[in-house]
């Protein structure tokens, strides 16, 4: 076995290691924990397929990033998970019946997977060769797709204007700190210096 | 290269700049001071744009490689979400301002919003198509919750957002798996790909869970158990607008989608779309019975109303496209009309909208009365009001592709459909003394109010010549 | 015997091995130096004596401190959750070891010379918060876990600008690589071909948001005695405590590395004619070194609002049209095209 295929099984049973144990253990921090570990293991996987740039930003993204905020909330928060999961329970025959039935469809449709003639070269001609992935991606991002990346910043900014409407108060009843004000205050009149002799105190 | 493609684009481009620069300016001048004139100058920007691109398309031009397609289809879907989004803004000023919900955000993120509505009817490709969709949505989710001290609102917002990314989700696992079977996420791609009789199941499935996610936009049966909530919840306004533009943008992108990549398997989709027809027909002219608030039963006359506009892209011809897009259009005028009327519903200041309030109304306001039972007799398709025009375009287009039950149910449905809408002009003029409205006498609703019953009626002559166009993009997608 | 080293899988184990053991070991016990060299500084700052007891001049104190911290017992807090507590430290010191992978301290001498190290480095940097948070929380007492939610906020808010300002260099570049960084700073005139001179202002801002992210004074809320008596740490003892602290030290030493390499040009020779080479790098980062331990001893205290203004209403918006100055500047060549020294493409 070589090393490249060792490392693989590493990050591919560590990743479904730590998606098993974020659905399956009772304290929610731990789930966020074992989510980054899927996270830090799927980031390993990309690396082994030499997207090493998405991989880096895999991590810097949802693990330095996303996952921070989570684990913030996640530890605010005063929910009893037991009762959730006790009232999660009576629908649970209904949730698996249809999970069941979706596999099954799924199962049917991937079984007999085929796709168009032309599918291959169509998916691979997109991608410019001879260039490492971090330019090639700078090429597609800045180039080819040029208007979606444009849209996705125009998505973003909507969710930035909605955040702030949505919760934003200006509240009356609260003193600021005004950063300038106490700068520019004059040392002269907030405080006096005395000079202070030896051995007699002030 | 790219300066002919971003010139192609140019509406959409001035559009969210404008947004950007009116979203700055008004940070650091007035603040919510300045969301009168925003809404005004929001609007006649609409105004303006739907001239232009009315005005100056010619053809039908492809950007960025096919990913988005100017022609006279999507002309005719922006021009009519212009202006209907445009109208709605204007009719919502009043109500919002006096209620304390006119923030400086509001028409920003309408126009950003109708900026996600342009991209997806002019999508070329599964990508742009789920940004636009996704644009305008996360918009909607926003001004949904807008009255966030209210329960009701946030619960709107909550059950549209929750449902919306589900909906989403499923969208993009079927947009997944055509890439799959396709290798390729342009539309032009996809159709060459999906051609003929026999298509691999994974295909199929694709086409299902995309046109699953489509459905709930379009708030379809049996996709619709978000519209009565988010119609109820959502301050009035901002009801009217979910009525009007994204609707025509949802079914602007359902065609789209259906013709210019799925175009070679229309005997596939067919069926799918005849039955969320003849399910939203039917469940929203009976679900509507019971309803004693005007915005909820409004909500499923909507789901009805998209039941025949369905039924339109059911028929899966060219004279189907023509007939959805005359329904919509049409769908659309009434809407603002009748939204104008519920605007103007109020009693000691306060927003009213049970339906028995309404009593006898014909005494105390006579004009907006009869205006009111025009629309209502427009919505309910009778003839010969334009209302009834757009339901015999889409039942004819129905019955010349063959699908003659399909007709015959929308017939039926129509029928039972009629009921809830008498029962309002019942209310109206033969109802019981009950303490009526008062107030609501501001003359922009009204206008909008007479101007829309005007239309229903004038508009028998020739539907304002909105055929020609209508079939001339119907042409150009369909082919 | 050398095709075992370059073709078997052991012998390219064993090398890489060998590698890291050069590497870490030194820098592992350096830290026992820059320790003791620390106190001292502050000592002398201060007009105090510092460390004099244990060794000539002290100089073993480190030591002595470090076999206090093994041999003492681990003390858990009631209530502490004990699996997470024990991996919060470890988590620290690990991040701040596995990030030397991709430093290099001449031309190719990196264990890692990969392509987007310097997005390697962000990236583990960037989960040096984990150890924190986890810390904090799993003491399952206020004063840590609040000490832990500050330091996490801090951390990611300088993040941001750390980036932007690295990207600013990258644009400059053209590479995510830190050999093509520092060699893209040759040139004829020695040190004022580094990057210092044309990127000055976010040297400034670089340099504060390293002592920031490090949690180091004035910046060093999270811990900040009067208040949060140690912040995240204060129900560690012995080897935990002794990793954290090790951990802190470690970023701290790399952010070194970092100044050095971004905006001092790593192993180049300030003067023309002079060989370049590893001595160099040493020198610029015990430099930095200094100049940090003096600001710990010179600078009073940030309050918490003054922190985060800083953070996100001052360095973010200035490192982001700083980002966009660079783009135009690299675009155009400005300056005899100073800010546009691409390796590759263009």
């Amino acid at each position: 076995m070589t090393i490249a295929a060792l490392a693989f099984y590493l990050f591919a049973i560590t990743t479904i290691a730590g998606g098993l144990f974020t659905v399956i253990s009772r304290n929610p921090v731990h789930s966020v924990l074992w989510l980054i570990l899927a996270f830090l293991s799927s980031a390993g996987l990309f690396v082994l397929l030499g997207a090493e740039f998405v991989a880096m930003l895999l991590i810097i993204v949802y693990v330095g990033a996303v996952a921070v905020l989570f684990l913030f909330v996640v530890m605010m928060l005063d929910v009893d998970f037991a009762e959730l999961k006790a009232e999660m329970a009576k629908y649970m025959p209904l949730a698996l019946l249809i999970g069941v039935i979706l596999l099954m469809q799924l199962g049917m449709a991937f079984g007999a997977w085929t796709e168009a003639d032309q599918a291959q070269a169509l998916r691979g001609a997109v991608t410019p060769t001879e260039t490492h992935n971090t330019a090639a991606l700078g090429a597609l991002i800045y180039d080819r797709y040029f208007l979606i990346f444009q849209l996705a910043g125009l998505i973003l900014l909507v969710a930035m204007i909605g955040a702030i409407v949505l919760t934003l108060r200006h509240r009356q009843d609260v003193k600021r700190q005004d950063i300038f004000e106490q700068l520019y205050r004059d040392p002269a009149k907030a405080m006096e210096l005395k000079d202070v002799k030896p051995g007699q105190g002030l | 290269m790219l300066q002919a493609d971003l010139t192609i684009i140019l509406p959409e481009i001035i559009l969210s700049i404008y947004a950007m620069l009116a979203l700055v300016a008004a940070v650091y001048t007035g603040k919510d001071k300045a969301a009168p004139m925003l809404v005004w100058i929001t609007s006649a920007l609409f105004v303006v744009l739907a001239v232009w691109i009315g005005m100056n398309g010619e053809g039908s031009t492809e950007a960025f490689g096919g990913m988005f397609i100017e022609d006279a289809f999507s002309r005719f879907g922006k021009v009519t979400i212009l202006l209907s989004a445009a109208a709605v803004l204007v009719m919502s000023q009043d109500y919002m301002h006096r209620r304390g919900l006119l923030r400086f955000e509001y028409p920003l993120l309408v126009a950003l919003a109708v900026v996600g509505m342009m991209v997806m009817v002019s999508s070329g490709d599964l990508m742009t198509l789920y940004m636009g969709l996704e644009l305008q949505s996360l918009s909607l989710y926003v001004i949904a919750s807008l009255r966030r001290e209210s329960a009701k609102s946030t619960e709107a917002g909550l059950k549209y957002f929750v449902l919306g990314a589900l909906s989403s989700g499923l969208l993009l696992y079927g947009a997944s798996l055509v890439y799959g079977f396709s290798g390729t996420t342009l539309f032009a791609g996809i159709i060459e790909a999906a051609q003929g009789d026999y298509l691999p199941l994974g295909m199929l499935f694709g086409l299902v869970f995309m046109a699953s996610g489509f459905a709930f936009k379009v708030s379809a049966v049996p996709f619709h158990m978000w519209t009565p909530d988010v119609y109820e919840g959502a301050p009035t306004p901002i009801t009217a607008f979910f009525a009007t533009a994204p609707k025509v943008a949802a079914m602007g992108l359902f065609a789209r989608v259906m013709h210019d990549a799925f175009g070679g398997m229309v005997g596939d989709w067919q069926q799918i779309v005849a039955l969320l027809a003849v399910l939203s027909m039917f469940l929203g002219a009976i679900a509507a019975i019971g309803q004693r608030d005007i915005k909820r039963l409004m909500a499923y006359s909507s789901i009805a109303h998209m039941g025949y506009a369905l039924m339109g892209l059911a028929a899966g011809t060219a004279f189907g496209v023509q007939a959805m897009l005359v329904y919509m259009a049409i769908y659309v005028t009434m809407n603002i009309g009748t939204f104008a009327f519920i605007l103007s519903m109020e009693k000691d200041g306060q927003p009213v909208t049970s339906i028995d309030s309404l009593n006898l109304l014909a005494r105390a306001e006579p004009g907006k009365a009869l205006a009111m039972l025009v629309l209502l007799f427009s919505l309910a398709g009778v003839p010969p009001l334009v209302g009834f025009f757009g339901k015999f375009y889409v039942l004819r287009a129905a019955y010349d592709a063959g699908l003659v039950w399909l007709a015959v149910a929308g017939v039926v449905a129509s029928v039972i459909g009629a009921f809830y809408y008498l029962r309002i002009v019942y209310f109206m003029y033969f109802g019981e003394e009950s303490e009526g409205l008062d107030g609501g006498k501001s003359a922009m609703l009204s206008g909008f109010l007479m101007a829309s019953a005007a239309i229903m009626l004038i508009g028998i002559v020739n539907l304002f010549g909105i055929e020609t166009p209508a079939a001339m993009a119907a042409a150009q997608l369909v082919n | 015997m050398a095709e075992f080293f370059t073709n078997t899988n052991l012998g390219i184990f064993l090398v890489i091995l060998a590698k890291t053991l050069l590497l870490i070991l030194p820098i592992v016990a350096s830290t026992a130096f820059l320790m003791y060299g620390e106190r001292k500084i502050w000592a002398a700052v201060q007009l105090r004596r510092g460390p004099n007891v244990v060794g000539a001049f002290g100089i073993l104190q480190s030591f002595a401190d470090f076999i206090k911290y093994i041999v003492k017992e681990v003390v858990f807090p009631a209530g502490a959750d004990r699996v997470v507590f024990l991996l919060a430290p470890m988590i620290s010191v690990v991040m701040a070891v596995i990030v030397w992978a991709v430093i290099p301290f001449g031309d190719g001498w990196a264990i890692a010379d990969i392509n987007v190290a310097i997005l390697y480095v962000f990236a583990v940097s960037s989960l040096e918060v984990y150890g924190v948070i986890m810390g904090g929380w799993a003491s399952n007492s206020k004063y840590p876990f609040l000490g832990s939610l500050r330091s996490a906020a801090q951390m990611i808010s300088y993040e941001v600008s750390i980036g932007l300002i690295i990207i600013g260099i990258i644009i400059s570049t053209g590479s995510l690589n830190f050999g093509d960084i520092v060699n893209a700073q040759k040139g004829n005139y020695g040190l004022l071909n580094w990057y210092w001179l044309p990127h000055l202002p976010m040297l400034f801002l670089f340099y504060i948001s390293a002592l920031a992210e490090t949690n180091r004074p004035p910046f060093d809320l999270p811990e900040a005695e009067s208040e949060l008596v140690a912040g995240y740490q204060v129900e560690y003892s012995s080897t935990p405590f002794m990793l954290f602290f090790l951990g802190e030290l470690l970023a701290m030493v790399l952010m070194t590395a970092l100044v050095t390499l971004l905006f001092f040009g790593g192993w180049l020779s300030p003067i023309p004619g002079i060989s370049d080479g590893l001595l160099w790098m040493v020198g610029k980062m015990f430099l930095v070194y200094f100049t940090f331990s003096m600001v710990k001893a010179i600078t009073p205290r940030y309050r918490y609002d003054q922190l985060m203004r800083l953070g996100w209403k001052v360095f973010l918006p200035l490192s982001l049209a700083w980002v966009v100055i660079v783009s135009f500047l690299a675009k155009f060549e400005a300056f005899g095209g100073v800010y546009a020294r691409w390796a590759i493409g263009g």
